[in-house]
Parts: structure tokens; C-alpha cells; sequence
């Protein structure tokens, strides 16, 4: 073979690490790669703005398990993509962005487009590159995805500047990744286990308490095979519902500001907490020196530093959750499964007393508690559901019952607005067969909005359920119940736009319920079409809130149930 | 004020390291009190010492062990490890003053690097507890300029491989 271009040598570089869709936009300095991708062995999707594609990337990752790619220019383009980065970073989510970067002779010299990429996302990826020769690409790329994809993942950035991309070499494959400082620790201390099996086996009250980490570490099957030998009630995250089935008797759900009572009573009032694959965030411990009083703590993590950050362990396990699940597994061994009576008559008793709960009347507005629960029994068994942040987010969490890992995707950790829609293309462009449903809410979706005419152009069908209630709902409760019902600026008026009609114009679907009688046939239109987006807006009533809640910063030890409870 | 801590952390020689470091201290809210950096005994490896007020030790250790270019980090040993620091210092001593700032000079070992009309230069090497002590014996004379090269630091032999006590 003879002699190629760095460009090339990018695109023969991806196809390597075994690519097979890229979401990215083309401009100045990332032209010479735009060229040999028209005939690069993977698909490309043009979003139409690179925070879309950077969430594109993200909601392929999530739902694939596999590296997401992104790719944006120099400068704006690059700094479009910082969100998705800082968001991929909070929530370890596995995505390798590439960059184009101004030529090297100009490099610093305040050129057209030009940004210190490298710079400005070093606080938000795990890694990034700056490639100064052609000969580089090949494996700098192969470390950025072995970065991303292993340890805890997170996203990796190469920044490459045009000189580099035009410059020519004779390809060499790349050599194994061997990083000197890269080493992650993947399998258990042994001696870990078995102190964690002790502690298990002598607690009265223990809870497992799960999160993320079990979704990227593929160890739904260990966890549910340990829940049922220990007979533990499994407390599941908003990163890691799904991690064991909501139908799994064991499973009480969602914790923490807005978590199930059952949920955030049980870690308050255990003796044990198993945590495996979360990290103790704030959402989930309220004040963390009233967080879980009675409990000793058990906290494995792939990530040492999230070890001790919150809460110090009698038990630090360092390793991936599925190895060290399994080695539990095996550890307990045939020890017979505990009955925990008395702790279990306790629970169910919370769950019987502090349900979830809501009034939807015949005649009054419409309740998005309603809405989702009718759309989670109408839906595909195996349908993934993708959240923006907000009311909407802690709605499905709560509502949904995931039977399975990776049909949960949203914005955790930042908590970033104008997720769902391009993380609900990328999921989709990722797993095709399967039905994609953004729950979104009307704050959320004008903020991404356009990344629509991407689904439409590329025929990527997600379906929107779009839930409008004329504010930015979750600052609406804030200001509802801290700042004296002063609502400043979070009004964002009730038909402006007209949804189904925006969607008409972006190439979708649009349809609109607005009475509880029209909501299981726009739904059902909705489920049906097929051959593009669509987005069903459904007019909620602005003044629901979200409940249960602990107020930022309180004790979980008070949870208000409803209303009734302020 | 938080007690010092000293880490000597080997970090690959790339570009950009010193301010991934940096970065990660400011993110996370650690201070740094001094931070010097040179080339380590392994080619195409730099050893830095870092010098830091962090109540939470264990957790800028592991956040350090999280970049990929830092290989290894090694806690000092407080109180027993060999911490050394290089100061140049300018005193004010006109014609008056001048042998009896250089008398005191001697004491420490401080070598006059320069020497003017009415000030003296002097370079001194030693521990943090050394440097300071002359400081506080010459500031009266009148400090003119100071720099210090920051902290450098190994941990001694272990006890049984040791073959005699030296400075």
C-alpha cells in the first residue's frame, strides 16, 4: 500500500476500532477528514449543531455499550461539543470526539477558528490528545478508545490540526495500547470479598444499594443472581434503573431528592449498605452526615477515588462490578438465603403506606403522571427511553418499570437540558430495531430542537412525547416552594410554539392531547408511525410537582409524600 | 493552616502535564504550596514534588493516580524523608553591616553569589526548617529580593539497608 493522507489514515484509524456510525459536522479545519469519510466504512449523521452530536454519541454509547464517536471543527465547533464532554465525563459514558484544529504554523497565533480545544476540555474528559505528527493518528486513536471503553469510561478527545490531517505516511496498524500510568484494577482483593460476605451474612437490615457502574460493567446477571441468593432489598439509582428488573420482587426502586419512600427509608434505616457502581451523589444522599445513620458500608467501585470521597467504608472494594459480583456469588457459595423477615414486613409495610401516587380526573387537566404510565403500558417491552433533565426526568424514572439494562438513558450527573432528543437519535441510529421514545419536556426540547430535521433527514424514527406545561417545571416547583410562588422567568408560555406544527415543518409527525380522552389515541398514533420522527405534545398541568422529595441539602430521614406533607 | 504534605509524583514528560496537575488541584480545591519539576532518573519520565495543604490526602492521591500520565505517586514520610530547597536571596548590607550579614551567612553556609554596592546575594541550600531559620535572622538587615526553587524531596533507604546516617 502507498503512500496516504492523515485524513485517511483518521478515517482507516476509526474503521480499525471497528466504527460503525459517527455523528459530527463538517467545517474549515476537519474538511481534509470529510473527504475520505464519504467512502469510510461506517455511516455518518449530520447534526445540525455539535452539542447534538456530542448527546448523539452519548445515547449511541448508552444504548450500544460500544464507543460513541463525534466529530466536530475547530474552535466553535469544538467548544459546541464541551457540554456532551462534561456531561460523558459526570456520568462515564464512552465517547472519543475528534476534533479538527487550525494548522500547526498557526497554532497559537489567534487564527480563524482557532480555540485551545485541548485546554478548554481538559476539566471535562477523562483524556485528551493533541496529535503534532500524521504518524500519530493511528494509535493515538486506538489509546482514545481503549481510554474510553475501559476502567471507568468516560469520554477522550483528539484534537488533530489540518497540517497533520494533509500531511502523508505509510499506514501501520496500531500497536497494543500500553499506557505506564493506565492500569486499572479490574478484578476484587479476594480478602475484600470476603469481608463484604461477613458483613452481608451478619446484617439484620442490608439494602444494595446500585448505580451505574453496574450497567457499564454488563452485571445485571450477577446482581440479580446475588439479590436472589441474599435475599436484599436492590435500591437502583437514576443512573442504574434497569440494572435488575422493576418486576424483580427484590427492587424498590429509585432513591434520594425524588426517590420512592420505601427506597430512601430503607438506606435510612439500614445497618448495611452494599454499594456497588455508585458514587454517593448528592441527589441520592441529601446531607450526606445524616445519609444512611445505622449503616456500616460496603463500596465497590472501578473508580478508587469515589472510594472514601463521601462516606469512608468498613469495606473498600476496588474492581469491575461484575467480577466483583460474581465473586460473591461464589463466595456465598450455598449458604442458605437469609429471610429477613422482620426487615422485609417493614418495608412492604412503607411501600403499602407511601406509594407512588397521583389524581388524573376525567375532566381535569392532564396529569403527566397519567401520561407516562399510559405510554410505559402501550410501549414495546424492549422500548429505551431517553430523558432530558427536569420534572419530566424524575416522572419517567419513577413510572417506567425497566425490565433491563440500556433501556434507560439520561443526563445524570450535569444534569444537562436538551439531552433527550439527539441522545434519543443516537440511541436509535445504534439500535434501529427497537422503538426510541424521548420523554422530554417543552424547557428541554427548544433547547435541541433542531437536531429533529437530523432524525427526519436521516430517517432515524424517535418518537417524542413531548410534555408541555408552559414552564420550566422543576425551577416552577423551586420557586413554588422557596421563593414564595415568585415565578421569575420560568414562564414559557403555553402555545408558543405551536408543537405539532414545528414538528410538521422539521419533517415529523406532530400530534397534541390535551384532554384525558385524547391521550391513548394520540399515543397509539403515535407508537404507529413508523417511517419518521414524530412528537406527541401532550398539555400537562403546570401545577403538578414532583413528589416524593427532600428538599436540597436536608435529611432523608424527612421525605415529603405529597402536598400535604409542606 | 492545614499541615503540609509532600508527594513526589513520577509523571510521563508530555506536553501539557504540568497543567493537567495544576488543573485537577484548582478543580478540586486543593492548595499547592510549592510544586518543582525536572527530569526523573528513567528517560522520558519527569518527577515532580509537590508540596500540598489538603486535609484529604488519600483523595488528592487518587484523583492524581486518575491522569493517565501520572505513573506512579509517592507519599513522603513526615519528619524522615530528605526535603531540600535552593533559595537566592538578597540582603541589604552596605559597608556598615556587610561582615556581620556575612558572618551570619556562614553560620548556615550560605555562599555569597553576588555582591553589590550596598546588598549581597546569597544562594543557600537546605531544609524548609534551615532557609527559614536564616531568613528570620537576616530579614532585619532588610530583605531586597527572594526566590525559592520550591521543595524537592526523596524518602530514605529503609532502616536495615542503610549504611550510615548522613545529613
Amino acid at each position: 500500500m502507498g503512500m496516504i493522507t492523515g485524513a485517511e489514515a483518521l478515517i482507516k484509524a476509526l474503521e480499525y476500532q471497528e466504527v460503525d456510525t459517527a455523528f459530527g459536522i463538517p467545517g474549515g479545519a476537519i474538511l481534509p477528514a470529510y473527504d475520505p469519510l464519504l467512502d469510510a466504512g461506517f455511516r455518518h449523521i449530520l447534526a445540525r449543531h455539535e452539542q447534538g452530536a456530542g448527546h448523539m454519541a452519548e445515547g449511541y454509547a448508552w444504548a450500544t455499550g460500544k464507543v460513541g464517536v463525534a466529530i466536530a471543527t475547530s474552535g466553535p465547533g469544538a467548544t459546541n461539543l464541551v457540554t456532551p464532554l462534561a456531561d460523558a465525563l459526570m456520568d462515564s459514558v464512552p465517547i472519543v470526539a475528534i476534533t479538527g484544529q487550525v494548522p500547526t504554523y498557526a497554532v497559537g497565533n489567534d487564527a480563524f477558528q482557532e480555540a485551545h480545544t485541548t485546554g478548554i476540555t481538559m476539566p471535562a474528559t477523562k483524556h485528551n490528545y493533541f496529535v503534532n505528527h500524521v504518524e500519530e493518528i493511528a494509535q493515538t486513536v486506538a489509546e482514545a478508545f481503549h481510554l474510553a471503553s475501559t476502567g471507568r469510561p468516560g469520554p477522550v478527545l483528539v484534537d488533530i490540526p489540518k497540517d497533520v490531517l494533509n500531511a502523508r505516511l505509510l499506514w501501520k496498524d496500531p500497536e497494543p495500547v500500553a499506557m505506564p500510568g493506565y492500569r486499572p484494577t479490574v478484578s476484587p482483593h479476594p480478602r475484600r470479598v470476603r469481608e463484604a460476605i461477613r458483613l452481608i451474612e451478619s446484617a439484620e437490615r442490608p439494602v444494595l444499594y446500585v448505580g451505574g457502574g453496574i450497567i457499564k460493567a454488563g452485571a445485571g446477571e450477577a446482581l440479580t443472581a446475588f439479590a436472589a441468593k441474599t435475599n436484599m432489598p436492590v435500591i437502583t439509582t437514576l443512573m442504574g434503573r434497569g440494572a435488575i428488573s422493576d418486576n424483580n420482587p427484590n427492587t424498590l426502586g429509585m432513591p434520594g431528592m425524588h426517590g420512592l419512600y420505601a427506597a430512601t427509608t430503607a438506606m435510612q434505616k439500614a445497618d448495611l449498605l452494599v454499594a456497588i457502581g455508585v458514587r454517593f451523589d448528592d441527589r441520592v444522599t441529601g446531607d450526606p452526615d445524616a445519609f444512611a445513620p445505622f449503616a456500616k458500608v460496603i463500596h465497590a467501585d472501578i473508580d478508587p477515588a469515589e472510594i472514601g470521597k463521601v462516606r469512608v467504608p468498613e469495606v473498600p472494594i476496588v474492581g469491575d462490578a461484575r467480577l466483583i459480583l460474581e465473586a460473591m456469588c461464589e463466595r456465598w457459595g450455598d449458604t442458605p438465603t437469609p429471610e429477613l423477615e422482620k426487615w422485609w414486613t417493614t418495608i412492604r409495610t412503607w411501600q403499602e403506606r407511601y406509594p407512588l401516587r397521583f389524581e388524573q380526573q376525567s375532566d381535569g387537566p392532564l396529569k403527566p403522571q397519567h401520561v407516562i404510565s399510559r405510554l410505559r403500558d402501550r410501549a414495546d417491552d424492549d422500548a429505551i427511553v431517553v430523558s432530558g433533565v427536569g420534572q419530566h426526568q424524575m416522572w419517567a424514572s419513577q413510572y417506567w418499570r425497566f425490565d433491563q439494562p440500556r433501556h434507560w438513558i439520561n443526563s445524570g450527573g450535569l444534569g444537562t437540558m436538551g439531552f433527550a432528543v439527539p441522545a434519543a437519535i443516537g440511541a436509535k441510529a445504534g439500535m434501529p430495531d427497537q422503538q426510541v421514545i424521548a420523554v422530554d419536556g417543552d424547557g428541554c426540547f427548544q433547547m435541541t430542537v433542531q437536531e429533529l430535521i437530523t432524525a427526519a433527514y436521516e430517517r432515524i424514527p424517535i418518537k417524542v412525547a413531548l410534555f408541555n406545561n408552559a414552564a420550566h417545571g422543576m425551577v416552577r416547583q423551586w420557586q413554588r416552594l422557596f421563593y414564595n410562588e415568585r415565578f421569575s422567568s420560568s414562564d414559557l408560555g403555553q402555545e408558543l410554539p405551536d408543537y405539532p406544527k414545528l414538528a410538521e415543518a422539521l419533517g415529523c409527525a406532530g400530534l397534541r392531547a390535551t384532554r384525558v380522552d385524547e391521550v391513548d389515541q394520540v399515543i397509539e398514533t403515535m407508537l404507529e408511525i413508523d417511517d419518521r420522527p414524530v412528537v406527541a405534545e401532550f398539555v400537562v398541568d403546570r401545577d403538578e410537582m414532583v413528589f416524593p422529595m427532600v428538599p436540597a441539602g436536608g435529611s432523608n430521614d424527612i421525605v415529603l409524600n405529597g402536598p400535604e406533607d409542606l | 493552616m492545614t499541615e503540609q504534605q509532600v508527594l513526589s509524583v513520577l509523571v510521563e514528560n508530555k506536553p501539557g502535564v504540568l497543567a493537567r496537575v495544576s488543573s485537577l488541584f484548582a478543580r478540586r480545591g486543593f492548595n499547592i504550596h510549592s510544586l518543582a519539576v525536572g527530569p526523573a532518573a528513567e528517560p522520558g519520565l519527569s518527577k515532580m514534588t509537590i508540596v500540598v495543604e489538603a486535609p484529604e490526602l488519600e483523595q488528592v492521591k487518587k484523583q492524581l493516580h486518575k491522569l493517565v500520565n501520572v505513573v506512579k505517586i509517592t507519599e513522603m514520610d513526615a519528619g524522615s524523608a530528605i526535603e531540600r530547597e535552593i533559595m537566592l536571596v538578597r540582603v541589604r548590607a552596605g559597608a556598615r553591616q556587610r561582615s556581620e550579614v556575612l558572618q551570619l551567612a556562614a553560620i548556615f553556609r550560605a555562599t555569597p553569589v553576588d555582591v553589590g554596592v550596598d546588598s549581597i546575594t546569597f544562594m543557600v541550600t537546605g531544609s524548609p526548617a534551615k532557609l527559614n531559620d536564616l531568613l528570620e535572622l537576616i530579614r532585619p538587615f532588610g530583605l531586597v529580593d527572594l526566590v525559592k526553587s520550591g521543595r524537592i524531596a526523596l524518602n530514605r533507604e529503609p532502616k536495615a539497608r542503610k549504611l550510615r546516617a548522613v545529613g
